[in-house]
């Protein structure tokens, strides 16, 4: 098995590693770095519970291989607090309106969710459902996080900032 | 929509944060795959690749020659290290093993476990381990194995038969008899389950010096760590489940008796700890998970009025290769077996048998989503056979308000409800005039569409009344919960409870529950899962029952706190208890509120000052409640009737639907509920979960089957061909709140944890078939899938 050096940045601390080309990303952040917030779910691609931001845009950590990785900057839910015992307007919101039950597919909603206010400061709820679209959840029936990202979208809108940024600053 | 919050409660009822929301919006959840112990060993599985075979040999040589791997575990020495699985029924002959002991009885049973320093290696090794198989006949449809010429699953038991009993509740024959009219069809409900997006894990620690087996499982299971202990032969002390594991999701499932027994089996064996995580193919082939597959043949008696005699039903279910607990699944619908209805009179015959198919586990419900969808299915063929309004009908049949408490002929009491004024607040919230204006115009315009109706009830409170009622040999009469309570020397207050959570938020609800009566802020009190050894007995998040169950106890333990406190506060005032007054957690003079004592005053006086504690009251401050099911503590009668569960949720569904004439795909264009589960205690969590229960309904009604071909091989072991609803899929929800309080719980409130899944199905199929009835069609089988649909239609030319 061949072994490969990758440098990238996670959650904006520089990492290098030395991985095995068949590593996936997702293994690497959850067994190497610990980054547990990551969850793996179907590990074959369709039910987005391994969602991470990958040079800002969201990609199933479990169809990538650590090595693709090399050079990028990665995201994962443990990043888009602002610092440690808060939460960000998009968390908050979620919070708010209970979009979430077991937890286990919220931090690739999270992720999802995420990349669409950073690139539609207004979405319709058809928007946000396709947004959201390739992420299963079995507790909710989506209802609640609809809610939550549209309470988000409006909280971002009201904080002033070009949406863009009020979404990275939530990180 | 929802009703104005009861102004009686000061927590209760109000929207309220949750308390477990903010960890896992933060990416700090602690689930079993989380959990990395130093020198854990993980486990892959070599599984059957048919339905049924002798297992000749197993050369693992390969496999054990690669650097890192462990150990690989056969059968046949789990079994002589192990023993059997426990059965809910008495079947000593139908014996189960984590893995196959000499015969592979379906595709994918794990036949050999592969054990080394990660799971990448015993993948690798997995596919080292050469296993030579002779196949056996094998049978994979339920009424072929109902015929004694089938093969047997188990041999040593002889026949797939594994419960059979017709019962009668009340003169069928004469009402069938005497009915104006009677109408017979088939329903089918096929095999679908709740497939978490969590599969399966298990991480287990043996302690040779202490005798300890440590666990920490994605469980929702009653009884397991005494089923596990007695499995590995270990006494129930012996074993310490860490009931701190969050659980990605579950709604019935997580049972995983097996893998646990396995993966205890080889931390002690190996002297380290072992982690099992299912993988997606494990779990959904192998993972024993799949859910009630039944065919329904029903019959029944009306008049012309409407108004609903009898009814005969005959239930075939398929439990798959071993019967676990699952035959219970059809015991469980007896508790509600006429539906919302007045009808005097039932025969029921349960007949559940085995095939070469993945085994059953419970589902959300435990069987009464498929009765449900048979008995609405009934009400709208009568409606239709009479040409009465099915939303009429339902009116006359519905028991009224007046007439609870209720006792249907299986011998349930209902114990409150107002199904009608609930029915008339769904037709409201969905706009019912409007859809059916709706539909009527779509269909002038040459599209199919339908309106959908469903009424039925949520049992809650669960009491495990069908173990006694289907095994003699059983006699459970309680299904305990419990809470604890202490506040500390500072006055923090800790709630203790006893079991894992999946996601219904039984911290917010302790904390609600606990605050409500110590007239404290739940933001202040702190709960915590015990683990199985310092937990009082308790029995996990099954049937609907922890709002009432934990909820209860929970304030039980609160108001024996309160007595505590009003008790020291009284003594230390130098009056009767009777003469003060609790509030907030000060004690006052009832006379005279100026004279008192603070919370912190008496927290002290209990922690520190014995002298001024009243006589014979223990220091600290603390106290326990077990709570035992309202109406649990006996038996079935002969013949077989039974008060099942406690308390009984109503709902009522609306759906609007179009059908797509080619591609046969259903999109839903307006779903609302009326919905009462008595007082709810956190409004955001039971719409939560009514919300989601719809979602897995929709996939139960139109996406979700566990297929299988005619040799016995699964045709859905993914999620490219298991469909779970997305959010294009699952529309738009209203709830119509109602409240009808429980007169049986401690603030009223009933279950909701099945909430949406009872009905929803039953409600779909019904928009289905309305939508098809012009074109002379109807179908009776689930799920009512896109290429089901696609040819039934074209079929109709």
């Amino acid at each position: 098995m061949s072994q490969h050096e990758i440098t990238f940045t996670v959650n904006g601390e520089s990492q290098s590693a030395t991985v095995a080309a068949r590593l996936t990303l997702v293994d690497f952040l959850r067994d190497a770095l610990r980054l547990t917030g990551t969850h793996a779910g179907c590990e074959h691609g369709v039910c987005g519970a391994c969602s991470v931001l990958l040079d800002g845009v969201p990609v199933r950590s479990c169809l990538t291989l650590a090595v693709q990785a090399d050079g990028s900057e990665i995201v994962t839910v443990e990043g888009l607090a602002p610092e440690p015992g808060t939460l960000g307007i998009l968390q908050d919101s979620f919070w708010e309106t209970h979009a979430l039950q077991c937890g286990f597919c919220t931090s690739g909603m999270l992720i999802a969710s995420h990349a669409l206010l950073a690139a539609n400061a207004s979405p319709t709820e058809d928007e946000i459902r396709e947004a959201i679209g390739g992420n299963l959840c079995r507790c909710t029936g989506y209802k609640q996080i609809v809610d939550a990202i549209a309470l988000a979208a409006e909280r971002l809108r009201g904080s002033n900032l070009p949406a863009k940024e009020a979404a990275d600053d939530e990180r | 929509m929802s009703a104005e919050p009861n102004s009686a409660f000061r927590y209760i009822s109000r929207k309220r944060r949750t308390k477990e929301d903010h960890r896992f919006l933060a990416g700090n959840g602690r689930y079993v795959a989380d959990i990395a112990l130093p020198r854990m060993l993980h486990v892959a599985l070599v599984a059957s690749p048919y339905p049924a075979a002798h297992i000749l040999s197993i050369d693992a040589s390969a496999a054990l020659a690669l650097p890192g791997v462990k150990a690989v575990v056969t059968g046949d020495e789990l079994a002589s290290g192990t023993d059997a699985l426990a059965s809910g029924l008495d079947i000593p002959k139908v014996r189960r093993y984590p893995l196959a002991v000499g015969t592979a009885r379906y595709v994918g049973e794990w036949v050999a476990a592969v054990v080394a320093e990660s799971r990448a290696l015993a993948e690798d090794a997995a596919e080292l381990v050469e296993v030579e198989y002779e196949p056996l006949p094998s049978v994979s449809d339920p009424e072929a194995a109902l015929d004694p010429s089938s093969p047997p699953v188990h041999a040593d038991h002889g026949s797939n038969l594994l419960y059979r009993r017709k019962f009668v509740w009340g003169p069928v024959d004469e009402d069938f008899a005497a009915a104006e009219h009677r109408i017979e069809f088939r329903a089918r409900w096929n095999r679908n389950a709740t497939v978490p997006i969590e599969t399966f894990g298990v991480v287990a620690s043996w302690d040779p010096t202490a005798q300890l087996l440590d666990v920490w499982a994605s469980i929702q299971m009653p009884k397991f760590p005494d089923q596990l202990a007695k499995a590995l032969r270990l006494p129930g002390n012996g074993v310490r489940v860490h009931f701190d594991v969050d659980v990605g999701g579950s709604y019935g499932v997580k049972r995983g008796i097996k893998h646990s027994v396995l993966a205890g089996y080889l931390a002690r064996r190996l002297g380290r700890p072992v982690r099992l995580i299912e993988d997606r193919l494990e779990n959904m082939r192998g993972g024993d998970a799949h859910g009630p597959d039944r065919i329904f043949d029903m019959a029944v008696a009306f008049d012309s009025s409407g108004i609903i005699r009898s009814l005969r039903i005959r239930a075939l279910d398929d439990v798959g290769a071993h019967a676990g607990r699952a035959p219970f699944q059809l015991g469980k619908p007896i508790g509600a077996i006429v539906g919302p209805y007045r009808i005097a009179s039932v025969e029921y015959e349960a007949i559940s048998v085995t095939t070469n198919k993945t085994p059953q586990e419970a589902v959300r419900g435990f069987g009464q989503s498929p009765t449900n969808f048979a008995l609405e299915s009934a009400v709208d063929r009568v409606a239709r056979h009479l040409g009465i309004d099915r939303i009429e009908l339902r009116r006359r049949n519905l028991i009224r308000h007046d007439e609870f408490p209720y006792t249907i002929p299986s011998g349930s009491t209902y114990d409150s409800g107002d199904y009608h004024a609930v029915l008339d607040k769904a037709l409201a919230a969905g706009g019912y005039e409007d859809l059916v204006r709706r539909r009527d115009a779509a269909r002038e315009a040459g599209k199919i569409a339908g309106v959908g109706i469903a009424c039925c009830l949520e049992p809650s409170g669960g009491n495990s009344a069908f173990e006694p009622l289907f095994n003699p040999k059983n006699e459970t009469t309680t299904w305990m919960d419990s809470c604890s309570i202490k506040v500390d020397l500072y006055g923090g207050i800790v709630a203790m409870m006893g079991t894992s959570s999946s996601g219904q938020g039984h911290e917010t609800l302790v904390s609600t529950v606990v605050g409500e009566v110590l007239g404290r802020d739940p933001e202040t009190i702190r709960v915590v899962h015990s683990d199985s050894l310092s937990a009082l007995p308790s029995n996990s998040p099954v049937g609907s029952r922890m709002a009432i169950m934990l909820g209860g106890a929970a304030a039980g333990a609160a108001k024996k706190l309160k007595a505590t406190i009003t008790a020291i506060g009284a003594h230390r005032l130098g009056v009767a208890p009777e003469a003060a007054e609790y509030r907030d957690g000060d004690v006052m003079l009832a006379s005279d509120p100026g004279r008192r004592l603070t919370f912190d005053q008496i927290v002290e006086i209990a922690h520190r000052k014995f002298h001024e504690l009243p006589p014979g009251l223990e220091p600290g401050l603390q106290s326990a409640h077990v709570m035992e099911v309202p109406t649990g503590g006996t038996l079935p009668t002969a013949d077989g009737r039974v008060q099942m569960y406690p308390c009984y949720a109503f709902e009522a569904h609306v759906v609007y639907l179009e059908i797509d004439r080619i591609t046969g795909k259903v999109a839903i264009g307006r779903y609302a509920v009326g919905h009462d589960c008595g007082t709810m205690i956190n409004p955001d969590i039971v719409h939560g979960m009514t919300y989601g229960g719809i979602a897995h309904g929709i996939g139960a009604a139109l996406y979700e089957r566990f297929a299988y071909d005619g040799e016995g091989q699964l045709l859905s072991g993914s999620f490219m061909d298991y469909l779970i609803p997305s959010s294009h899929e699952v529309p738009d929800i209203t709830i119509a709140d109602h409240c009808t309080p429980s007169p049986l719980t401690s603030f009223g409130q009933k279950g909701s944890g099945e909430a949406g899944y009872l009905g929803a199905p039953a409600a779909i199929a019904g928009a289905v078939n309305d939508a098809l009835a012009p074109l002379g069609l109807s179908l009776t089988e689930l799920p009512m899938t896109p290429g089901v649909l696609g040819d039934l239609i074209a079929g109709a030319g």
